[in-house]
């Protein structure tokens, strides 16, 4: 499945909703795009990885990518995430140490009762 | 013996076909279904990591898949970049994951390689016989039908 990318804002955080497939072929469209929003100004990210269906390593290093740049300039970034196949991914290479990792978008932007609906 | 072999030029877009194969190779020679996401992560991180070092060296070789399913499923991604360039290959502990002094490529190959040992097994990583390069050679058991 190809990669899907789409961005909406909620409770003043940006969100970027990732679909399909993040590997070596397309993570480098998924960087763009998270530039682009801190270009533009965004400094609360949220990437929303309920529709991924595959992501490897250079996704990853992108995610952490994004996280770097962002405090750099003061901003925060989390990940949306409840599939155990991706969350295994993130505790075999550590990085579920490094990303704050939310089961939902409310849980994120601490919106509504943060109690982490999967809805 | 080799019972599928694919051969692709270094570019991204083809390690998508080769984990499309890898996994139907592997379905087709009776590994758990349970397991398949993982051979489809390892045989991607595999590949990846060849066409990397495919690219950093400048190489138009082919990458080599081959899978064979004798006694267990295994499956060899086979590079020819020069042996050193195999020297290194490291998990990172995970406060150096995030250090701003790790560059991008760095931090992507040892999170591929904790990938890789994470999801197998049964993993080798050995020079070819034949000329540079190396050979990343991953097993997975099988359930006879």
């Amino acid at each position: 499945m190809e990669l899907s990318l789409a961005t909406r804002t909620v409770a003043e955080h940006t969100v970027l909703e990732v679909g399909g497939e993040v590997d070596v072929y397309t993570a480098p469209r998924l960087r763009e795009r998270l530039v682009e929003l801190v270009d533009a100004g965004a400094r609360n990210v949220i990437v929303d990885l309920a529709g991924v269906d595959f992501l490897d390593s250079t996704g990853l290093g992108v995610l952490v990518g994004a996280m770097k740049r962002l405090r750099v300039a003061n901003g925060t970034f989390g990940l949306v995430c409840s599939k155990e196949p991706l969350l295994k991914i993130f505790r075999i290479t550590a990085l579920d140490q490094v990303f704050p990792i939310y089961s939902s978008i409310e849980a994120a932007t601490g919106d509504g009762d943060g109690s982490g609906s999967t809805s | 013996m080799a019972t599928v072999r694919l051969s692709f030029s270094p570019a991204p877009v083809h390690v998508r076909t080769a984990r499309l194969v890898g996994v139907a190779v592997a379905r087709r020679a009776g590994v758990a279904e349970e397991l398949l996401d993982e051979v489809r992560l390892a045989i991607g991180e595999a590949c990846t990591r060849a066409v990397a070092l495919h690219n950093q060296y400048g190489l138009p070789d082919l990458v080599t898949v081959e899978m064979s399913d004798s006694d267990a499923y295994a499956v060899r991604v086979i590079d020819h970049a020069p042996i050193e360039a195999s020297v290194g290959l490291a998990k990172l502990p995970p406060d150096e994951l995030a250090d701003e002094s790790l560059t991008d490529e760095a931090l992507t190959t040892g999170v591929g390689f904790a990938l890789l040992a994470g999801f197998v097994d049964d993993l080798q990583v050995r020079p070819v016989e034949d000329g540079p390069g190396t050979e990343v050679r991953m097993v997975w058991p099988v359930q006879r039908r």
